[in-house]
């Protein structure tokens, strides 16, 4: 019956493909993200999903560090930058980078993520300096720093090369990159909305070398305002490329544009049909990455449970003090408890993973149903 | 797995509680959506998604039922309470039509209230014949069964009796609210001041059969289990099979929500996630064989789910609520405006339609 569906739906052929492991063109990926029947997207994603990684579902325990929120790059979908000399802007010292992390002292926290602005006060110093101090209170804790674009700064105020940096900072102690910053390879949409960040051509040779001295990195798309479809189809397809060439992505995580404090904010921003559909696409083009991670705090709890039947095998994780993308200027605190992404897990039939940074498992806890589903159906029998 | 279900789903067979147990306990949700979706569009052939204007008023707040899910109440005797004086229901119904077009029978209004003391029959009936006089553009979709049978009682009249003259004054149909979960453990749990499951059945059996139509509602996520769920879901399908069989009155539509316990005497409770709402829905779509419409619940989930539920068996986004005191009381309540509704609908890939209380298409003339 649900093959029937698929085929009446007319994607008989692109679920011939999945099912044969066939990679898609690019031509299927637009047909697919113009696809109305969103469950038949999401029942094909999901085909792929458990073929890769069954039922399980990976989660993980980590801090979120945004070092500095100065920024020179006045990208007109952001909610979290302050110019240079504007009073709203900081600059953590290393010190207080380690104050912060010693409040949740009492957490086994596994993961950092760490990301901030292109702030072009900072010297080379400070960026080893606080990759040395977040190592120096959590030695074993995996590190996931800096994304494309603030590489390409750090590597000009140091004068080095980008493979000179990057070995210098993966010595410091960094032991993948977030990913972030790819925003849509589309020339028409960095024109438009963050013309003076590094163009995708440049993205892509960062990552490229960032794998080839032996870091792994994590790839993004924001998507939601100006984009085009076809537009979305190309990131997805040159990312692929890329993996193709150096296999150094771990995980691809689509983004959900939240226009709240932007300049563009009277764009009405993504639909929770699209962020799905985000994910079941990034799933069925990108069959070389292994990891498709539906991100809650970008794509809302509710979705991202949704999501883990749509072709993501990922969640991230608590996520203590994120303030790239809030809705409001007060409240930093944005987590989950591990008990609710357990729950979460456990409520969608799927099984927690516990992992770090490089996916490395840690621990495999028992998914506990919430009571509503504690139904024996050996005992169920007709009463009506 | 599901498979056979799923062959029964396409030969057109009905679903039993059995098939409908196992379909709440199968996880993955978009088989459950293709199944529900498949339904949709074999009901519902034309690419479109039906909305209406309408509007809560919350005529009275003073309630001596206390119901534990409920933020909204205040006991008799609270200096919180309030009844609305005439003239303001009135300017908000003239703000409503302001909205909606004059175009009779076109503007619902959703009129609830607590159980309170004061008002016996003859204030609705003199407050139903007026608005009705004033305004031919408006629609009484109004007044729950708790309000229903409390009334008659207080009037000392029968509920078929005090039914017959609302009617008579100028209510046409009644929503379905305060269903909650039809399965008296559930009720004595979380409402056992309340009518029981089988008062609340016949009450709309009793509608149905002076001509009246309705409508029916869950509320899910409290205390109850799955299979109390699917109780609920059987026993709207039972009076729907009924209600038809006479060809009178009957359902129009389904609409089921997620409890929110802020501000209730149940705080604690875990609220229900979407991944619930979408399956809880799609089941509703798949057991519910014999009622026409599914009704998203946008003010309890949210604009991103409700649109997401567009491909879980949902034809109809609902009201567009000018107001929504009630669930807003326990926390939580998003109010959008038709614009918003129409995008959200257009985005999933249907037409925005607007459709009056008895789902007749009407022009989209708010737009």
């Amino acid at each position: 019956m649900f093959d029937k569906l698929i085929k009446k739906a007319g994607l008989e052929d692109i679920y011939d493909k999945v099912i044969h492991e066939e990679r898609l063109s690019s031509e299927d990926g637009v047909r697919l993200y113009q696809h109305p029947h969103l469950p038949a997207l999401g029942y094909m994603a999901n085909l792929m999903k458990e073929r890769l990684h069954g039922d399980k579902v990976y989660f993980v325990r980590n801090q979120h560090l945004n070092y500095t929120n100065i920024c020179n790059k006045g990208c007109l979908f952001c909610s979290f930058y302050a110019l240079p000399k504007d009073p709203a802007g900081y600059v953590l010292s290393p010190e207080q980078i380690q104050e912060r992390m010693r409040t949740y002292a009492e957490i086994p926290i596994s993961e950092i993520h760490m990301v901030g602005g292109v702030n072009p006060k900072l010297p080379y110093e400070y960026y080893i300096d606080i990759v040395k101090a977040i190592k120096e209170v959590r030695p074993n804790v995996s590190l996931k720093a800096f994304t494309m674009i603030e590489l390409e700064q750090i590597r000009r105020i140091g004068k080095k090369s980008l493979e000179e940096t990057l070995i210098e900072l993966k010595e410091a102690g960094i032991d993948a990159l977030p990913g972030g910053g790819a925003e849509v390879f589309s020339e028409r949409v960095h024109e438009e909305l963050f013309h003076a960040k590094s163009d995708s051509d440049k993205w892509l040779d960062t990552a490229r070398t960032a794998h080839q001295v032996g870091l792994p990195s994590n790839a993004t798309m924001l998507y939601g305002h100006v984009e085009q479809t076809e537009e979305k189809v190309y990131h997805l397809t040159q990312l692929r490329a890329l993996q193709d060439e150096t296999d150094g992505f771990l995980s691809f995580i689509p983004l959900s544009w939240h226009p709240e404090r932007t300049a563009i904010s009277h764009l009405p921003g993504p639909t929770g049909q699209m962020d799905l559909r985000e994910i079941a696409v990034a799933r069925l083009m990108l069959d070389n990455i292994p990891h498709i991670k539906s991100f809650w705090i970008m794509n809302t709890p509710a979705v991202t449970q949704v999501g883990l039947w749509y072709g993501a095998d990922d969640m991230d994780g608590s996520v203590l003090e994120y303030e790239i993308t809030r809705d409001s200027d007060t409240d930093r605190m944005q987590a989950l408890s591990q008990n609710q992404m357990l729950d979460m897990i456990a409520e969608a039939g799927r099984h927690p993973i516990e992992r770090d940074a490089l996916y490395r498992v840690l621990d495999t806890p028992d998914p506990v149903l919430p009571s509503y589903l504690s139904v024996e159906l050996e005992e169920a029998h007709s009463t009506m | 797995m599901i498979t056979d279900i799923a062959e029964k789903i396409s030969a057109g067979e009905r679903l039993n509680y059995d098939d409908g147990l196992r379909l709440f306990l199968h996880p993955n949700v978009t088989e459950l959506g293709l199944l529900a979706d498949y339904i949709r569009r074999q009901k519902h052939p034309d690419p479109m998604v039906t909305y209406n204007i309408g509007r809560n008023i919350n005529y009275t707040n003073v309630c001596w039922v206390r119901c534990k899910f409920c933020a909204f109440y205040r006991p008799p005797g609270d200096q919180e309470g309030y009844t609305l004086p005439d003239q303001e229901i009135f300017s908000k119904i003239e703000e409503l039509i302001g909205v909606g077009g004059d175009e009779p029978e076109s503007c619902e209004i959703l009129m609830q209230g607590g159980l309170n003391p004061k008002l016996k029959i003859d204030y609705y009936e003199r407050l139903f014949s007026e608005i009705t006089q004033r305004f031919p553009a408006a629609y009484l979709h109004s007044l729950s069964v708790a309000e229903i049978v409390y009334i008659a009682q207080i009037s000392n009249v029968s509920v078929k009796d005090a039914l017959m003259r609302l009617r008579d004054a100028g209510l046409k149909s009644l929503p379905g609210a305060g269903a909650e979960i039809l399965d008296d453990e559930v009720r004595e749990a979380i409402a056992y001041r309340k009518e029981s499951t089988q008062e609340w059945l016949d009450v709309h059996k009793t509608a149905h059969r002076i001509g009246m139509k309705s409508t029916a509602t869950m509320m899910f996520g409290s205390v109850e289990t799955v299979e109390q769920r699917l109780k609920h879901l059987l026993r709207v399908r039972e009076v729907q099979d009924e209600s038809l069989a006479t060809r009178e009155g009957y359902f129009t539509a389904f609409i089921s929500w997620s409890f929110q316990p802020e501000g209730t005497e149940l705080p604690e409770t875990r609220k229900a996630t979407g991944y619930d709402y979408l399956r809880t829905t799609a089941i509703a779509r798949l057991m519910l064989d014999n009622i026409e419409n599914i009704q998203a619940s946008y003010v309890t989930q949210g604009p991103k789910i409700a649109q997401i539920a567009l491909r879980y068996g949902i034809n109809d986004f609902g009201s567009t609520m000018m107001e929504e005191n009630v669930i807003s009381a326990g926390g939580v309540s998003f109010v959008m405006p038709t614009d918003e509704i129409a995008r959200l609908i257009e985005d999933a890939g249907y037409s925005a339609q607007r459709r009056n209380t008895r789902y007749e298409l009407i022009e989209n003339s708010d737009r």
